[in-house]
C-alpha cells in the first residue's frame, strides 16, 4: 500500500486502545426504593405513576396507580400521605404534593369514565368478604382481578364502611365515594347489604366460600365512666358521625364538647360546628405536640373556629355545666392531675376516645384475638386456614390507607392459599436516601398548594374543604418528583463521561456502560441526580 | 375558592441543568444528549480518569460541529489534549485536526482560515485550541496577533491552571497559593504567588474582538450556547473554558464536574460573556459557597488547611472571589 513520505503505519483509531483495563471500580446502574413508595401503606408505586403524570399521560399514570389502589379519588382526599412525610424533596424545598396529584388523577379518571382493569379469568373459587370499608373494597377489587368470585357483605345499608360513616362529607364528598365504589362493584362483585355476620364459620358455609376476608373495622366507640346527670347529653363520636352520615343528625345544642385528641375528635368537632354549634370545644388531656391527630387536620379545625382545652380531663358533666381538671405533664411526658378545676358551659358531650372492634362473630372459632384485634401473619391469614383479616380489625394504625394495603395483601395471600402456594413477597430494593441525590440538577420549584375553601364558607356547610389541582399545576407538581433511586433518563451520565463510554439505549431503555473504554472515574455516579448509579470494586 | 397558585408551565424537573430531558423538544436539548453527536474525541484516548479537558473539548467541538453543519477544522497547540489524543499512529479525532507547535496554534489557525478563504470555502470554519500554557504563556504572542488582525477563528482555551502533561508546572493561569512542581509550599507565602498571572479573558476583551466568553464543564447548556453564538459570528472570538484536572489539582476523578461547579458558585471563576470589549452577560451564582468548599477537595491547596491552616491566605482567595462577584454582578438573584 502507498503511504506518504516518511509514514510507515496507516492511521489507526484510538478505539484500538481499550482503556477499560485501567479501571479498579466500575459504575453499575441500580434501582433503589424511593422513600414515598417505601412509606405508602397501600404499597403504591408512587414514583412510577408520577413519571407518567410528568409527561401529561394521566391515563397511564392512573392505570399504574390502580394496579395497587382502586380508590385514588378517595385516598387523594382522606389519606394522611406518609409518602409526603418521607419525600426527599422536603430536604430541597418542600415535599412533592403526591396526595394532590393522586386526587387529580382520581378525579380525572371519574370525569373521563376510565374503567378499572377487567377481572381475571374465572378460577371457580369464591371468597366471602365481611365488611365493605376500604379494606374490604380493596380486597374485593384485587380478588376479582385474580379471577376469584367475591361476595361482599356489610351490616350497613350502604357500602363504604368508615369511609362513609366515619369520614365527614366535607372531607370526602359522597359522589366521589359512590363513584369509586361503583367501579369496583361493576367488576362483578356480589353485594349483600344489611347482612350482619354473627358466626364466621356459618357464614363461610352459607356463602360456599373457599376463603374469608374479615374486615369488620372498629365500629364501637370507647366509653369512659364520667359522672353525668340524667339530663346530660352524651354520645360517642362514631355514633354521632354515623347518624350525620345517615342524614339523621342528633340535636346537640349550641355548646358541644368533644373529648379526645385523635382525628375522630376533630371530625366530630368540625361536624358539630357545621351543624350549628356556636362553640365546639375539644378537651384533650395532653398538649398539642402529643396530640395523635394529624397536624394539618388540627390546623384546619382551629381555622374553622374549633377551640381546644389542652391538658384537661373531664371530671363530671351535670346538666349544662361541665367540670374539667387541669393536667400537667410529668417528666416522662404523661399527664398528671393537678387538683385544679374549671367549669365549662356545655349542652352535649361527644366521646372520641378511640374505637373497639366487634369480634363477636368469632366466638366459637379458633381465630386468635389479642389486644382486641385479630392476630394475623404476613399474608394476613389468621390461625384458621382460609380465614384472613385486615383493616382496623387487625393490628394497624387504623387509617384508610393501611386498610387498602391490607386488602391488597390479603388478596395476594388468599390467592396463594387457594392455589396451594406459599405467598412470597419479592425482596425490596435498598432505600434511596437523600444523601445519594445530586440535587443541583433539579430546578427550583416550590410546592403548589391546593386552594382551600374560604374559611367562612366551611363553617356552615359540608362542602368540600380542600380544592383540587388544575391540570397545569398537577403537571407542575408531578414534575417536582426527584425520581429518587431510579433512572429517569436525564442523559447526565451519557453527557459527562469523558470517555464516551455510556451507551444511550433509547427512550425507556435507559443506558449501558461500555466497559471496554470506561476508566472508572466515577463522574457519572457523582453527577447522577437521582443516585441510580453506584461504583463497585472491580474484580482483580 | 381562593385563586389557584400561579403555575410555571416551562418547569421540566431538570430542564435547565441536566444534560437531557425526555420532556423537552428535540430543538431544546443539548448536543451532548443526542446519540448522534459527533464525539469529536473518540473513546480510547489516553487522558487520565476524570479528565476535564477531554470532556470540555468534546462539549465545545461537538457543539461547533452542529453549529457549522460539520464544516470544521480544528488546530491544536501542543499540550495534554494533543498528547493524549494522538500517540502515533492512533488518533482520537473524528474531525479534521491539525497540530504544529506549542506556540503557534493561533497563527496556524489564521493560516487555515486564510487558505479556506482563498479556496472560496467560506463555509468551512476554523477553531484553534490549546491548554492554558499554550494560550496564556507560550502561544500568547501569536494569539494576540490573531486577535489584533481579527482573523476569523474561534480560539478555545481549555484552562486546567498549569502545565499538567509535563508534570504539573506553574503557568500564568495557575491560581495564587496553589502548589505545583515549580511553586512548592515553602516559606511564608507557600505555593504560587499572589499578584501575578494573566487574566486572559480580560486581555482578549482589551483587543475589542467581537466575542469573548468564559464557561466551565459544569454548565453544559451555557457552554453549548456560547459556542453556537460564537459560530454565528465572524472575526476573532475567544472562549475560555475551566477544565478541572484530577492529576494536577490532586482531586478525586469523580469530582471534576463538581469542582468546576464550586469554582463558579464560589465566584473564583466568573462565567460571563462580552462583545467588542463590553460585558454583555454573566451567569449568576445559584447556591453561593465559600471558597473553602472549592479549595478543600484539592490537594494543591492542602497546605492551607493542614495543622493550624492558613486562614489568612484563604481570606485573600475569598477576597478575590468577592471582587469577581462585585465586578461581574454574580450575586444570586434575591428575587428567587
Amino acid at each position: 500500500m502507498e503511504r506518504p513520505f516518511a509514514i510507515t503505519l496507516d492511521v489507526g483509531s484510538s478505539r484500538a486502545n481499550h482503556t477499560g483495563s485501567w479501571r479498579v471500580e466500575r459504575p453499575v446502574y441500580v434501582d433503589r426504593l424511593p422513600p414515598c413508595n417505601d412509606a405508602c401503606p397501600a404499597g403504591e408505586n408512587i414514583q412510577r405513576w408520577l413519571y407518567h403524570a410528568e409527561s401529561g399521560d394521566y391515563e397511564n399514570a392512573w392505570r399504574t396507580l390502580v394496579e395497587d389502589n382502586p380508590l385514588p379519588a378517595i385516598m387523594g382526599r382522606v389519606c394522611f400521605h406518609p409518602c409526603e412525610t418521607a419525600c426527599n424533596r422536603a430536604q430541597v424545598d418542600e415535599a412533592v404534593g403526591i396526595n394532590a396529584v393522586e386526587r387529580f388523577l382520581g378525579d380525572t379518571a371519574l370525569a373521563h369514565g376510565w374503567s378499572l382493569p377487567a377481572p381475571g379469568p374465572a378460577t371457580g373459587q369464591k371468597v366471602l368478604v365481611v365488611g365493605a370499608g376500604p379494606a374490604g373494597l380493596s380486597a374485593a377489587y384485587h380478588l376479582r382481578r385474580r379471577g376469584h368470585a367475591v361476595r361482599l357483605v356489610d351490616s350497613a345499608p350502604r357500602l363504604g364502611g368508615m369511609l362513609r360513616y366515619g369520614i365527614p362529607a366535607y372531607r370526602l364528598p359522597r359522589d366521589v365515594l359512590d363513584a369509586e365504589i361503583a367501579r369496583i362493584v361493576d367488576m362483578g362483585v356480589e353485594v349483600g347489604l344489611h347482612e350482619t355476620v354473627t358466626d364466621i364459620a356459618a357464614a363461610r358455609e352459607a356463602a360456599g366460600a373457599d376463603a374469608v376476608f374479615l374486615a369488620v373495622g372498629a365500629q364501637l366507640g370507647k366509653r369512659v365512666a364520667i359522672p353525668a346527670g340524667d339530663s346530660a347529653k352524651v354520645i360517642d363520636a362514631v355514633s354521632f358521625l354515623h347518624q350525620v352520615a345517615d342524614d339523621d343528625p342528633p340535636l346537640l345544642g349550641r355548646r358541644v364538647v368533644v373529648y379526645g385528641g385523635g382525628d375522630t375528635a376533630l371530625d366530630a368537632a368540625r361536624t358539630a360546628k357545621r351543624l350549628g354549634a356556636t362553640d365546639a370545644v375539644i378537651v384533650y388531656r395532653r398538649n398539642r405536640e402529643k396530640m395523635p391527630a394529624h397536624a394539618e387536620e388540627v390546623e384546619q379545625a382551629l381555622g374553622e373556629g374549633v377551640t381546644v382545652r389542652w391538658l384537661s380531663t373531664i371530671e363530671r358533666f351535670e346538666g349544662e355545666r361541665m367540670v374539667i381538671e387541669k393536667m400537667a405533664l410529668n417528666a416522662e411526658g404523661f399527664p398528671e392531675p393537678t387538683g385544679e378545676f374549671e367549669e365549662l358551659d356545655a349542652d352535649a358531650l361527644v366521646l372520641a376516645l378511640g374505637q373497639d372492634t366487634d369480634l363477636s362473630l368469632l366466638e366459637g372459632s379458633d381465630v386468635a384475638v389479642a389486644d382486641g384485634v385479630v392476630q394475623v401473619v404476613d399474608s394476613m391469614m389468621t390461625d384458621v386456614p382460609g380465614i384472613f383479616a385486615g383493616g382496623d380489625a387487625a393490628p394497624s394504625n387504623r387509617t384508610a390507607t393501611v386498610a387498602v394495603g391490607h386488602g391488597k395483601r390479603a388478596a395476594r395471600g388468599i390467592d396463594a392459599y387457594l392455589a396451594g402456594r406459599v405467598d412470597e413477597r419479592p425482596p425490596r430494593h435498598a432505600l434511596a436516601e437523600a444523601g445519594r441525590l445530586n440535587t443541583w440538577y433539579y430546578a427550583d420549584a416550590p410546592r403548589t398548594e391546593r386552594p382551600e375553601l374560604e374559611r367562612i364558607r366551611r363553617q356552615t356547610n359540608f362542602e368540600e374543604v380542600i380544592g383540587g389541582l388544575t391540570e397545569d399545576n398537577a403537571l407542575f407538581e408531578a414534575r417536582r418528583c426527584l425520581s429518587c433511586g431510579n433512572c429517569f433518563e436525564c442523559d447526565n451520565c451519557f453527557g459527562v463521561c469523558p470517555d464516551n463510554a455510556i451507551v444511550k439505549l433509547g427512550p425507556g431503555e435507559r443506558y449501558a456502560v461500555n466497559y471496554d473504554f470506561c476508566k472508572g472515574c466515577g463522574i457519572c455516579v457523582a453527577e447522577c441526580p437521582c443516585g441510580a448509579i453506584e461504583m463497585v470494586p472491580e474484580r482483580i | 375558592m381562593t385563586e389557584p397558585t400561579a403555575t410555571r408551565v416551562h418547569f421540566y424537573q431538570v430542564g435547565s441543568f441536566a444534560v437531557g430531558n425526555r420532556l423537552l423538544s428535540a430543538d431544546d436539548r443539548t448536543v451532548q444528549s443526542n446519540p448522534a453527536r459527533t464525539n469529536s474525541i473518540d473513546s480510547g484516548h489516553r487522558a487520565c480518569q476524570g479528565c476535564g479537558e477531554a470532556l470540555g473539548a468534546r462539549y465545545a467541538l461537538d457543539a461547533a460541529m452542529r453549529a457549522t453543519n460539520d464544516r470544521l477544522v480544528a488546530v491544536n497547540a501542543t499540550g495534554c489534549l494533543e498528547v493524549f489524543s494522538t500517540p502515533y499512529p492512533e488518533t482520537s479525532w473524528r474531525i479534521p485536526w491539525l497540530h504544529s507547535l506549542f506556540g503557534n496554534a493561533p497563527a496556524v489557525a489564521t493560516g487555515v482560515a486564510a487558505a479556506m478563504r482563498v479556496k472560496g470555502r467560506d463555509d468551512v470554519r476554523v477553531v484553534g485550541q490549546a491548554g492554558d500554557g499554550g494560550t496564556v504563556d507560550i502561544g500568547f504572542g501569536t494569539l494576540s496577533g490573531m486577535f489584533e488582525r481579527n482573523d476569523d477563528v474561534l480560539f478555545i482555551c481549555y484552562d486546567n491552571e498549569g502545565y499538567m502533561n509535563t508534570g504539573v508546572q506553574r503557568s500564568a493561569a495557575t491560581p495564587p497559593a496553589a502548589r505545583t512542581a515549580t511553586t512548592d509550599v515553602v516559606g511564608p507565602e507557600p505555593g504560587n504567588v499572589f499578584g501575578q498571572g494573566k487574566d486572559l479573558p480580560r486581555i482578549a476583551m482589551a483587543h475589542d474582538i467581537p466575542y469573548v466568553a468564559t464557561a466551565t464543564v459544569a454548565d453544559l447548556h451555557d457552554l453549548e450556547r456560547k459556542v453556537e453564538h460564537a459560530m454565528e459570528m465572524r472575526g476573532a472570538r475567544y472562549l475560555h473554558v475551566l477544565v478541572p484536572c484530577p492529576l494536577g489539582w490532586g482531586s478525586a476523578s469523580s469530582d471534576t464536574v463538581r469542582l468546576a461547579r464550586l469554582a463558579t458558585e464560589s465566584g473564583l471563576f466568573p462565567v460571563f460573556e462580552a462583545e467588542h470589549g463590553v460585558v454583555t452577560g454573566a451567569r449568576r451564582i445559584r447556591r453561593r459557597v465559600a471558597v473553602e468548599e472549592y479549595l478543600r477537595p484539592q490537594r494543591r491547596f492542602a497546605h492551607l488547611f493542614s495543622g493550624a491552616g492558613r486562614p489568612d491566605v484563604v481570606a485573600r482567595l475569598q477576597a478575590m472571589a468577592d471582587a469577581n462577584i462585585e465586578r461581574y454582578g454574580l450575586a444570586p438573584d434575591e428575587g428567587e
